[in-house]
């Protein structure tokens, strides 16, 4: 007795049907593969207002972030032009709560690869 | 009584408290986590320790009888005086006080006598948490250990004084401050201020010693107390540190750190080629080190109780052996170093007048200390004081490990109150907060000392609370361990959509606004005369 | 046009021809998100960077869309090719209608 029933946050599985939408939009409904590219984001977010992130795919045309637990999906894209010496980026992003961060690239053969990443996002305050 | 004691410090002198067989090439001596306890003082280990996934069970997360058992000691000895918590009232009767920088300062120098380049490395936590290093802004601190001549240090609280006053203690400082993972937020880059380590001489032995801050310095402290600043594990890099200092041949490679013990052990797991790994932050005291691969991890306890010393044998590049003392600093049987203890004595002067105000007394079989990971006496004594003083339903104080402990019948002085509250972020918050936030905050700081995953644990213990009962589920994932919350005052059942008024101290938010923590417990023990608490048995454990 | 806007970068003063090297790009700029709460209870409208470009010598090397997701002071860190002597050319681009540019110089040798 007693056990108390909390709420899921409201909104959860909108959000992540915001970015199966956003990334439909990007892929054309295309399949999107794991594998072939790499996102680097901190395990633990030192803040959630500017959580660094990184990210790479040799061979990708263009690369777009996102942020599955945000209000928002969408992030950044990165298109590479002719001069780009790598196929990667880093940038700074929020995040609201802790949530994964996804990555989508566009391959130059018309594929897409898809590769995310956990952010824990603390209230924090304790310490030794 | 007085016999007892006697005869407790009969068994106990300062030749055998430093005996030692000076052995191999290289010695190191450690201190950690002094957390600015300038004099001596009682400290009660803790009697709750718990570990988790893999650490279930294992060192530090051992306590009371376990560890004595597990390391041999005797009830009733000195050891378990200093290293276990049980009839921790009665032992401290008989052996007295532990710590002081003065005390210290003799161990150091006898190591010294034997060995004359012997390593004094600082895991930090150094210049944080006493009334006079509020009042100088660390500047007490700074001036004892500087006359201990420390050979490098590495950091946590001391960001809390904020990165201005940092820089400026930093630039004249006369030792490395060392930092392999201290970056510069704005482009992500080393700093020139922190750098990640330092070669040292010593006994014909090339000795790199790499530095690593708390990693999680942000989160478990106010960022906006140093934005300039950004941290984290950066396992990668300490990995090429290592290897860049091997390439430049390091025959022993040191990692002073201040990740904690659980962190520091996976880390080991991690990054190959460091030899000693000196451990800070999780307050543990370890009278053998730990050894991961051909790693060894040293704890060396907190607020100036230990230091620990760790000879070795350096051969070709490599450590062929060690010899290690966890030397515990009881104050009645090490004479004080008569310049450190005159040096002590000249930072507190000033303000003697208000650190020795008596404001209340233990009841005699009160005793009030802080470690284990769930409530202890000093904080139920806090928490009254919230909720009486800020006429609060509920009341929340953080999970610090930090705090000396008061034996009963001992008079509470100022300075006593401000060793287990000062900070510089102590304002005594009042809010209204949901139950759905209440569950959600227990969650966030639960997740960050029982996550399975060392790397996402913080290193502090449960936050503290007053007013509420809960039952925890320490194998539970974030979002399922509290349950069970109660509203101590009328037994209810926590409600989510309803709203209570909370009281706390040592928000990290910018902004937070209210009386200072240590004028409400000043306030609260001066009006009850003597401290008398009720047995806290508000929080239900399960799965330990 | 939103006061206080600064861009800075970092780029080697020198590379070899046909070197690979690394840009950090920084702006000084709220970036309201546009979800945000005022003190009257309003929501703040929208102020962000939206784009960023960086060329060398009229050729692209990156172009940047960015959404309110992206942290106060837009922060962007890539690789560029250099084939020759030239001028790199960073553009930023404001909800407002401002367009910020900076310009550095790389030297062969
Ligand atoms: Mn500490
Ligand atoms: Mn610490």
């Amino acid at each position: 007795t007693g056990t108390l029933a909390f709420a899921t946050l409201a909104g959860l599985p909108a959000f992540a049907s915001l970015t199966d939408d956003a990334i439909a939009a990007m892929t054309g409904g295309a399949e999107v593969t794991e594998g072939g590219i790499d996102l680097t984001a901190p395990e633990i977010a030192e803040n959630g207002n500017t959580v660094p992130v990184e990210v790479s795919a040799a061979g990708a045309v263009e690369i777009s972030l996102f942020a599955t637990g945000n209000p928002t999906p969408a992030v950044a894209t990165f298109k590479f032009g002719p001069l780009a010496g790598s196929r990667s980026g880093s940038t700074r992003i929020r995040l609201a709560k802790t949530q994964d961060v996804v990555a989508i690239a566009k391959m130059e053969d018309g594929s897409f690869r898809k590769a995310s990443a956990t952010v824990k996002v603390t209230i924090g305050g304790c310490g030794g | 009584g007085n016999w007892a004691r006697v005869a407790a410090q009969q068994s106990l002198t300062q030749d055998k408290l430093l005996e030692f067989d000076t052995f191999g090439n290289v010695s190191l001596i450690h201190v950690t986590d002094i957390h600015a306890q300038l004099k001596p003082i009682y400290f009660r280990e803790p009697s709750v320790n718990i570990g988790v996934g893999g650490n279930k069970g294992a060192v530090p997360h051992v306590t009371g009888a376990d560890f004595r058992k597990l390391y041999g000691i005797d009830d009733g000895s000195p050891s378990a005086y200093a290293l276990s918590h049980s009839d921790f009232s009665s032992l401290a009767q008989a052996y007295g006080r532990v710590g002081g920088l003065d005390r210290v300062s003799t161990v150091i120098n006898s190591i010294r006598a034997a060995r004359p380049d012997a390593l004094l490395l600082d895991g930090g936590d150094t210049w944080h948490g006493s009334y006079t290093c509020h009042q100088t802004a660390g500047q007490d601190m700074v001036n004892v250990m500087n006359a201990l001549k420390p050979d490098a240090m590495t950091f946590h609280w001391e960001f809390t004084l904020g990165s201005e006053r940092v820089n400026e203690i930093v630039e004249g400082l006369p030792f490395a401050a060392l930092g392999q993972n201290i970056f510069d937020a704005e482009w992500d880059e080393p700093t020139e201020l922190f750098p990640p380590y330092k070669f040292f001489e010593s006994g014909g032995v090339k000795v790199a010693v790499i530095g690593q801050a708390f990693p999680y310095m942000p989160i478990a402290n106010p960022g906006w107390m140093f934005p300039e600043y950004s941290f984290g594990i950066r396992d990668e890099r300490m990995q090429e540190m290592v290897d860049e200092v091997r390439a430049q041949g390091a025959e022993l490679v040191v990692c002073l750190s201040h990740n904690g013990f659980d962190v520091d052990k996976q880390m080991a797991g991690i990054v190959t080629g460091i030899d000693v790994i000196l451990s800070g932050h999780t307050h543990d005291a370890l009278p053998e080190p730990v050894l991961v691969g051909e790693t060894i991890i040293v704890a060396s306890g907190s607020n100036g109780k230990f230091v620990s010393r760790v000879d070795l044998d350096v051969r070709n590049g490599r450590m062929m052996g060690f010899r290690h003392k966890l030397i515990p600093i009881f104050s009645d049987v090490i004479t004080p170093d008569p310049e450190v203890a005159q040096l002590i004595d000249d930072q507190r002067a000033p303000y003697m007048d208000a650190l020795s105000e008596v404001i209340g007394q233990t009841a005699d079989d009160q005793t009030l200390y802080r470690r284990g990971n769930f409530n202890g006496t000093w904080d139920d004594l806090i928490c009254d004081a919230l909720i009486s003083e800020r006429d609060a339903d509920i009341a929340l104080s953080p999970g610090v490990r930090w705090g000396p402990s008061i034996l009963p019948g001992q008079d509470i002085t100022r300075e006593d109150i401000w060793n287990v509250t000062s900070m510089s972020y102590g304002e005594a918050y009042r809010t209204e907060m949901t139950g759905e936030f209440l569950h959600v905050v227990l969650e966030d700081v639960a997740d960050n000392l029982f996550n399975p995953d060392p790397y996402y644990q913080q290193g502090g213990d449960m936050v503290r609370v007053g007013g509420l009962g809960y039952r925890i589920d320490v194998t539970k994932p974030q979002g399922s361990r509290i349950t069970e919350m109660t509203l101590l005052k009328t037994g209810e059942i926590i409600d989510p959509s309803k709203t209570y008024q909370v009281a706390g101290w040592a928000s990290v938010n910018e902004g937070t606004e209210g009386p200072k923590i240590w004028d409400v417990v000043e306030a609260h023990i001066a009006k009850q005369g003597t401290i008398s608490l009720d047995p806290n048995n508000s929080v239900k454990v399960v799965g330990a | 046009m939103a006061s206080g806007v600064k861009p800075r970068v970092k780029v080697p003063k020198k590379a070899a021809a046909g070197d690979v090297i690394t840009i950090k790009t920084l702006i000084s700029h709220k970036m309201e998100s546009g979800q945000r709460k005022g003190d009257d209870g309003n929501l703040i409208p929208r102020s962000i960077i939206n784009r960023f470009t960086a060329d060398f010598n009229g050729q692209n090397v990156i172009d940047v869309t960015i959404e309110p997701a992206v942290s106060t002071n837009p922060y962007f860190e890539f690789e560029a090719m250099v084939p020759e002597a030239g001028e790199f050319k960073f553009t930023w681009y404001d909800d407002d209608g401002s367009v910020y540019e900076t310009a550095k110089k790389i030297a062969i040798g």
